[in-house]
């Protein structure tokens, strides 16, 4: 079973992320750019079962030059090659445009499963995987926290607030997981050994027959018009317990007519 | 004026509350056109619903196949009314079946789509807050029929009457989207608590309520404030709760009128999912805890002697 894993480079949640003043885009710039977090959870489930299975595994990112840190953190973990869509006028493409270009490079790939991350740490936009079973005409199973594949048959066990959904579909398909499926491996010494040969094949909008004015900033299907840094919380009342704390809070909350 | 459609959610033949909150929404926008896909005769249980807040048509898109498989039959039903009325927007909830849904849609009318807004103006301009709460951007789809999906909690529903004229739309679910079946719904956790992310009050508890057994102490602090529970994912990973329960960057994203956190230390992890909720009370024994940076009235102390007390002091309270 040859899988397909989707992998983004995101800003570091942990440090102080926002946007270009230049052009309302995410600064990638000022902060520490990371593997997003539920993508290793996609490269471990992707991995769990090409050992099991047999088939390849292939990272494929769409992203600047600098997201070949990602592809090879990714490798390491055990993915055999990479592909790499990366073109400047991919600057500022909408989630729409991500979908166009990640489905043509889909198109260029052997794949009977495509696993992902549920959702990424910067937009959190969670489309993708729906926009691309649309593009490609493949279902998706998406939110799963279990995946099973028997033959051609998938079975996914999707969460829900409540609970959880089985899902059942024929590959090939797309997999999105939350980090509840499994435990992503680190990356062995020899492991980050092996990365650094791995093949990684980089593709521009031209491999991919993708008119440069289709995709970017000026013909994004949304736009940000602006955006302000939310202005910090003012500090409120901080008391000590003394024996009478849950007193004291039960009277600011009738204050504000919670009781 | 030009209609907005509203995709409801519903469950148990209740309309859940964030689609009243979108019919509210939807009023600013146009007028509103509620849109049930559902079995058959789940239509006629929402109808007085969606009229109370303002529904001037309901279309009933029934099919006792419709629930049978993975949301691309309910986007097909979408694209059909889009194509058929022009209406000036679609409006879903932020859910993940509503996200999943939106995507759909916009790949098959070519449209531009906003996800998670809290607001959204006449003029179609969205308001979305981001990275864990920091930035608040204004952003507005420049292509095709705007798709909008609503964050539950963002705005108070109200009431307006509606004429929820009803209009059958035919419904027929190509093969491609049978393709994922839902074979069967598993309900693990039955309870009488509101759901999280609709929830007015959620009382949430962290590593530092200790274990499995006492997250007792915070549920009966939400069942006296008829609030729901949530749990960080410090709580969730040490098995002390549910993990559809955790609020934070890789859980729920609330956004209550009142949040209370106790034994959670405030990681940038947890503050992602409840910075934007309006009133936020803090119990941590750890007085540099970074979430008393976010208090409104914070006590430092032992959350097994605060919590309790406080249950008690509000069962009394509310006599």
């Amino acid at each position: 079973m040859n899988i397909v894993v989707l992998v983004k480079q995101v800003p570091d949640s942990g440090s102080e992320r926002t946007l270009r003043a230049e052009d309302n885009t995410v600064d990638r710039q000022s902060v520490d750019n990371v593997i997003n977090e539920m993508d290793e959870y996609a490269i471990e489930e992707a991995l769990t079962l090409a050992e099991s299975a047999g088939g390849e595994v292939t990272i494929l990112t769409m992203g600047p030059d600098q997201a070949k840190d990602t592809i090879r953190k990714s490798l390491s973990m055990g993915a055999h090659k990479a592909v790499h869509v990366s073109d400047p006028a991919l600057h500022g493409s909408c989630a729409v445009q991500t979908s166009a270009v990640l489905a043509k490079a889909l198109g260029t790939l052997e794949w009977d499963l495509v696993i992902c991350g549920a959702e990424s740490t910067d937009g959190q936009v969670a489309v993708m995987p729906a926009m691309l079973s649309e593009r490609l005409g493949v279902p998706h199973l998406t939110g799963a926290r279990k995946l099973t594949v028997e033959g051609k048959q998938l079975t996914v066990e999707r969460q829900t607030d409540g609970g959880y959904w089985v899902l059942q579909a024929q590959t090939p398909a797309i997999v999105s997981v939350w980090d509840t499926i499994n435990e992503p491996r680190y990356p062995s010494f020899k492991g980050i050994m092996a990365a650094k040969s791995k093949p990684v094949q980089s593709l521009t909008l031209a491999d991919l027959g993708v008119e440069a004015g289709d995709v970017g900033l000026d013909s994004a299907t949304s736009q940000v018009l602006e955006f302000a840094n939310r202005p910090p919380k003012q500090a409120g009342q901080v008391v000590k317990d003394e024996g009478d704390g849950g007193a004291k809070l039960a009277d600011f909350l009738a204050g504000r007519k919670f009781i | 004026m030009a209609e907005v459609l509203v995709l409801v959610e519903h469950a148990d033949g209740a309309v859940r509350k964030v689609s009243l909150e979108q019919l509210t929404l939807a009023r600013s926008l146009g007028e509103p056109s509620a849109v049930v896909c559902g079995a058959t005769g789940s239509a006629a249980a929402l109808r007085d619903k969606l009229a109370e807040y303002g529904a001037a048509k309901v279309y009933v898109a029934e099919s006792d196949e419709i629930d049978s498989y993975l949301v691309a039959p309910k986007a097909e039903v979408l694209a059909q009314l889009v194509a058929a009325k022009s209406p000036a927007a679609v409006l879903l909830a932020s859910t993940n079946e509503g996200k999943e849904i939106a995507g759909r849609l916009a790949i098959k009318i070519g449209s531009g789509l906003l996800t998670d807004v809290a607001e959204v103006d006449a003029d179609g301009t969205a308001t979305q807050v981001v990275f864990a709460g920091a930035v608040i951007v204004k952003s507005k789809v420049n292509t095709g029929t705007p798709i909008y999906t609503l964050r539950p909690n963002s705005l108070a529903p109200e009431p307006s009457s509606g004429a929820a004229e009803e209009e059958v739309v035919e419904v027929t679910i190509s093969e491609s989207a049978k393709a994922t079946k839902v074979v069967e719904r598993v309900v693990e956790a039955r309870t009488s608590r509101p759901e999280l992310t609709e929830a007015g009050v959620v009382v949430s508890g962290g590593r530092g309520v200790g274990s499995a057994e006492n997250f007792s102490i915070i549920e009966d602090l939400a069942d006296a404030l008829g609030g729901a529970v949530g749990a960080s994912r410090a709580a969730t990973d040490s098995g002390f709760y549910p993990h559809q329960f955790q609020v934070g960057q890789t859980g729920k994203t609330v956004s209550p009128q009142l949040y209370l956190a106790a034994g959670i230390s405030g990681a940038i992890q947890h503050r992602a999912g409840m910075q934007t909720s309006k009133t936020i009370v803090v119990i941590n024994k750890d007085s540099e805890a970074p979430i008393f940076e976010l208090a409104d009235y914070g006590v430092v102390g032992d959350l097994n002697k605060v919590v309790p007390q406080l249950t008690e002091e509000v069962t009394k309270r509310k006599g």
